[in-house]
Formats: structure tokens, C-alpha cells, sequence
């Protein structure tokens, strides 16, 4: 059901596109709870909110920050390499990957280097992300969406966001949870993957609000 | 044909792009230079180079720390005091420590790297610490699944340790086992015999280090081992000692008695030993030999399920059961346990229900 349909065509790059991207990569396509991307680190990680949040924010950063570069890469490169023959489709997934791997080695090294508070709330979950499918996800469904330059930062943004809420939300659940009684083979992850699933129930009446 | 070529120059030439990005990162990011550690105040110095973690750094400076998991946080065994420049304690090692530890800058060294110059404390024992290089020079059988090891130690020549210490034994890559591993023992020669050194192995089915010992090792054989490790001695004290031990639990006791003999020490002491058939009792002779001659010391052999009609003068039952029999809730004592985890737990409560307190009560599992 669509409630709010845009009247007009938005023009890209303005200010309410970017808006839209963001709602929707947030909420709507929330990447966890609506794609199930990213969920080896969303049952492991989520038992703390400490742990939780600083997962979520390495998320947050690396998405953006790939999502743009990927996006250069993409629109920047590879379309244009297009017209020798490079078929610019089969190669971004194994580029993506290398762009994504290097990057956050990379980071690691640096935010260790240059910020020992930020390396233990942030750098040590950098390298969990490497091979986190929501990463690469986020960056394909870019693509699929033909977004670029300022848009894509957007969009990487708020798939982050999105993966950080609902890991966040999830580790509040499990905290509480440790004091509730579970039937004994439901206990780890047999009840997150329930919680998991009702909460996914509550992302996906977002959908339709907004078509992106 | 061309746009194959293409293809894959342009996916090596990124690759590469990031591959050389991330080689000039590491030469200056992750070069924290040479630095220095200081331990306990000043009794050694060491000029590492930074960026590796401080087990590790300190194994490349020949001082062990033990450690089970091999660097990977999750045992907790390799803890040292960092005193200077430790910085904060990361989310990796946390969990691991309590309130009071922190307060005191206990550090799990194999999460913490070396970045700058450092000021540490470890325990002195750690220093004495070496990796040994022996030879077989005896492998005999003492029941159908326990082995007595006798390793002649080459290079160096002696070592120094206490009774109750344990050393860790290399076993090599062979066959199925792709690297070599380290499995702890405890040393069951006396300290006097300071060239020598004795382990009590059991057969663990499918164990990678058992299965080495009993099946490829030959006398004569070059053999590795790390040590001596350990917290597990006798006290000062003169109050009566009750050791309870089973299978290759045996090693420490027979490092112990062997000592105090030596030493001409004289202290009441009743060993129960538990097995299960006579078959897996061993030493008899010589722990009879040792009751003669000690009249303070008394070796008390108990089977929980002797074969029928097999000629057992001794004492019937589980370990915890004879213990239960024995020892009165009178007086002072001491307990001292070696065997697997269930036999200790359950040694404890005995202990305990005899009046002995829980810190008079001193234990060696090995899991």
C-alpha cells in the first residue's frame, strides 16, 4: 500500500532526494531487518549496547565511506571503460570486494595510529566488517539505484544508520532479556532469531511509505 | 580476447593500487620503532621493536609467558602488571580482568601492543623461564595408558624449579597435526636431579601431543619443552598434608616426596591415590619402599572398581569416599589435589567437610 505517492518528479541532488534516499536506506530498506544483510555480527555482537553501538558506528563509517568510493569507482571508471569492453556489471562485485577489504584495513592502522580512545570504541570492530555482506550490499544496491556523488554518500550513510539502529535496538532487547525466562533450547541465538524476526515484521510496514 | 586483457589488467592494476597503499601505510603507520621494556624495576631490559603485541615480543626476547590459547585472548593466563605506558584497557581485554586487576594495571599482554616504552612486572619465576632442548632418554611404561618420560636436558644443562611446577612439552608436526603444539606436564623428577627431567603422560584418545609421545617418540629422540610454569609447591607450614591424586596426577606427588626425601624433611603427609583397577596403579613398590623408610609419610592406594578375585590389599572405593573414611575433622591440615576437574571438585567438598578451609586447599586441574 502506498500512502505517500511525490506529486512532482524531485530533482536529484536536491535536498528532499536526499532526505528520501536517507529515510528510505534507513527505514524502509533497513539493510538488517528487511534484507537480513550483515547478520553473523548483528547475533554475536548485540549482547552488549556498549559493544553494540561501537559495532554500529564502525558500520556507519565504513558504509559511507565505501559506498562513495565505490561509487567513483563505478561511475568514474568503470562505465567509462565501458566503450573498450570492460564489462564495468561482473567487475564491480570483485572490485567492490578489494575496495572495501583495503579501505578498512587501511582505517584500522590509521584510527590505531592516530587515536588509541577511538581504535577501542571503533578499531577493533573494523576488521570483523571486512567481510560483512552488508558492506558489499550496500554498495551493490547503490549501484542498482543508480545513485552517485552526493547521493551515494547518502545512501551509504543511511544503510549504516539503518544497521546501526536495529543492532542497537536488538542488544537493548537482549540485555532485558537476560533476566527473562526462555525455554531452556530457545536460550542465545534461537530467541534473537525470533526478536530478530518480529522486529523485522515492524521494519517492513515502512515499506511502500516511500518508493525510492 | 582484448577485452579479457583489459578486464583483468584493470582488476591487478586497482588491486595492486591498494596492495602498495596499504604496504607504505604499514612501513609508517604501524613502525612504532624501537622501544624499551623495563622489568621489575630495572632487573632486565629489553630493546624490542614495536608493533607486535607484548607476549609475543617478549617470546622474541626469550621470556615466557604462559599463555594456552596462543595469543588469541581468550584463556587469560598471560597477564602481567604494565606499570608505565600500558594506555587504556581495550574492549579485548576487559572481560577478562576484574575491577581489582585493573586497578592494579593488570594487562592481558597479548592483547596490548608495544608502542611505546614500557614499564612492566612479572613474576620472577617468569625470568627463569627458558626454552630447554633434551633428549629421551627413557620411555617406559607405567599402566597400559601411562607413560614415564625421562628427557635429558642439552642445552642449557640444568634447571632450577620447585615441585609442583609444570613445563610445556613441543610436539612437532607429524602426520595430521600441520604445526607444532604445546601441551603442559607436570614435572615429576625432584629438583635435585637438575639435568634430568621426568614427565607422567596418559594416553588421551585422539590427543595431539599424547599421540605423539606414544606413538612416534623413541628414546634418543631431540625434544623441546618450555618451563618450569606454575604456582603449585608446598608450603612452609608443618601441619599434617592430605594429597589426593589420580592417573598421571601422580607427577607432582612424585616429584614432591622424592624431594623432601632427599631434603630429609619430615612432615606428616597421607597420599591417596585413586584408580580405578590395579592395573592402573603404579609405583606401589616404590611408594612402599618410601613408607618404610619415612615413617611421617603414609601412601594410601584406593580402586572404585577392582576386577574379581584380583589380590588388592588396599583400600576400596572412590577417592573422595576413602579421603571421607580416613581424614577426622580434627586439627590443622593442608590439602593438596592433582587430577582431572571432576576429581578436584569433588576432593574439595570432602576437604572442605573435614574443616579444612579453602585456602589451605591447593590444586593443579588439568583440563
Amino acid at each position: 500500500m502506498i500512502l505517500a505517492q511525490p506529486a512532482t518528479q524531485i530533482e536529484p541532488g536536491s535536498a528532499l532526494n536526499l532526505m528520501i534516499i536517507l529515510i528510505t536506506a534507513t527505514l524502509t530498506e533497513n539493510m538488517l531487518l528487511t534484507r537480513f544483510l550483515g547478520m553473523c555480527p548483528f547475533l554475536s555482537i548485540s549482547r552488549q549496547l556498549k559493544s553494540a553501538f561501537g559495532m554500529g558506528l564502525a558500520v556507519v563509517f565504513v558504509t559511507t565511506c565505501t559506498c562513495f568510493l565505490n561509487s567513483l569507482l563505478y561511475w568514474h571508471v568503470l562505465v567509462p571503460l565501458e566503450a573498450y569492453g570492460v564489462p564495468a556489471e561482473s567487475l564491480k562485485l570483485i572490485l567492490f570486494i578489494v575496495v572495501i577489504a583495503a579501505f578498512v584495513q587501511f582505517m584500522e592502522m590509521a584510527i590505531e595510529r592516530v587515536s588509541l580512545g577511538l581504535y577501542f570504541s571503533l578499531g577493533v570492530f573494523l576488521p570483523l566488517i571486512t567481510v560483512n555482506c552488508a558492506i558489499l550490499g550496500t554498495s551493490l544496491f547503490m549501484i542498482n539505484k543508480s545513485l552517485a556523488g552526493l547521493d551515494a554518500l547518502v545512501y551509504g550513510f543511511g544503510a549504516g544508520l539503518g544497521w546501526m539502529i536495529a543492532i542497537v535496538l536488538m542488544a537493548g532487547i537482549r540485555q532485558r532479556l537476560a533476566r527473562a525466562r526462555v525455554p531452556e533450547a530457545l536460550e542465545g541465538p534461537g530467541i534473537t532469531l525470533i526478536v530478530a524476526g518480529i522486529m523485522a515484521l515492524a521494519f517492513i510496514i515502512f515499506q511502500g511509505m516511500i518508493k525510492l | 580476447m582484448l577485452q579479457v586483457l583489459i578486464a583483468t589488467g584493470l582488476v591487478l592494476a586497482i588491486s595492486a593500487a591498494f596492495a602498495a597503499v596499504l604496504l607504505v601505510a604499514e612501513r609508517y603507520l604501524v613502525n612504532y620503532g624501537p622501544c624499551k621494556i623495563d622489568i621489575n624495576d630495572g632487573t632486565r631490559e629489553l630493546d624490542v621493536r614495536g608493533g607486535d603485541n607484548l607476549l609475543m615480543t617478549l617470546k622474541g626476547s626469550g621470556i615466557f609467558v604462559p599463555s594456552a590459547c596462543g595469543g588469541r585472548g581468550t584463556c587469560a593466563y598471560c597477564k602481567v602488571r604494565i606499570l608505565d605506558g600500558g594506555g587504556p584497557v581495550g574492549p579485548t581485554e576487559a572481560p577478562l580482568l576484574t575491577p581489582e586487576e585493573i586497578e592494579s594495571n593488570v594487562r592481558i599482554s597479548c592483547q596490548c601492543k608495544v608502542r611505546n616504552d614500557l614499564r612492566i612486572e612479572i613474576p620472577e619465576s617468569l625470568l627463569s623461564v627458558r626454552e630447554y632442548r633434551g633428549k629421551v632418554e627413557r620411555i617406559r611404561d607405567l599402566t597400559h595408558d601411562i607413560k614415564e618420560l625421562r628427557i635429558k636436558l642439552v642445552e642449557p644443562e640444568k634447571i632450577k624449579f620447585v615441585s609442583g611446577q609444570y613445563v610445556q612439552l613441543e610436539a612437532p608436526a607429524y602426520r595430521d597435526n600441520p604445526a607444532p603444539v604445546f601441551r603442559a606436564y607436570s614435572i615429576s623428577s625432584p629438583p635435585h636431579m637438575d639435568d634430568t627431567i621426568e614427565l607422567i603422560i596418559r594416553l588421551v584418545p585422539g590427543g595431539i601431543c599424547t599421540t605423539w609421545v606414544f606413538e612416534l617418540l623413541k628414546e634418543g629422540d631431540d625434544v623441546k619443552l618450555t618451563g618450569p610454569f606454575g604456582e603449585f609447591h608446598l608450603t612452609d607450614a608443618d601441619s599434617e598434608m592430605i594429597w589426593i591424586a589420580g592417573g598421571s596426577g601422580m607427577a607432582p606427588f612424585w616429584s614432591m616426596i622424592r624431594q623432601m626425601q632427599h631434603d630429609g624433611a619430615a612432615r606428616p603427609c597421607r597420599y591417596f591415590f585413586g584408580a580405578v583397577r590395579r592395573r592402573d596403579v603404579f609405583f606401589l613398590d616404590e611408594m612402599r619402599q618410601l613408607e618404610q623408610e619415612l615413617e611421617w609419610f603414609k601412601f594410601l592406594p584406593a580402586l572404585s572398581g577392582p576386577e574379581q578375585g584380583a589380590a588388592w590389599d588396599g583400600e576400596i572405593g572412590l577417592i573422595t569416599e576413602v579421603v571421607g573414611r580416613h581424614v577426622q575433622g580434627d586439627g590443622e591440615r593442608e590439602g593438596y589435589l592433582c587430577g582431572s576437574p571432576g576429581m578436584i571438585d569433588a576432593s574439595i567438598e570432602v576437604l572442605k567437610a573435614k574443616g579444612v578451609s579453602d585456602d589451605r586447599i591447593y590444586f593443579d586441574k588439568f583440563a
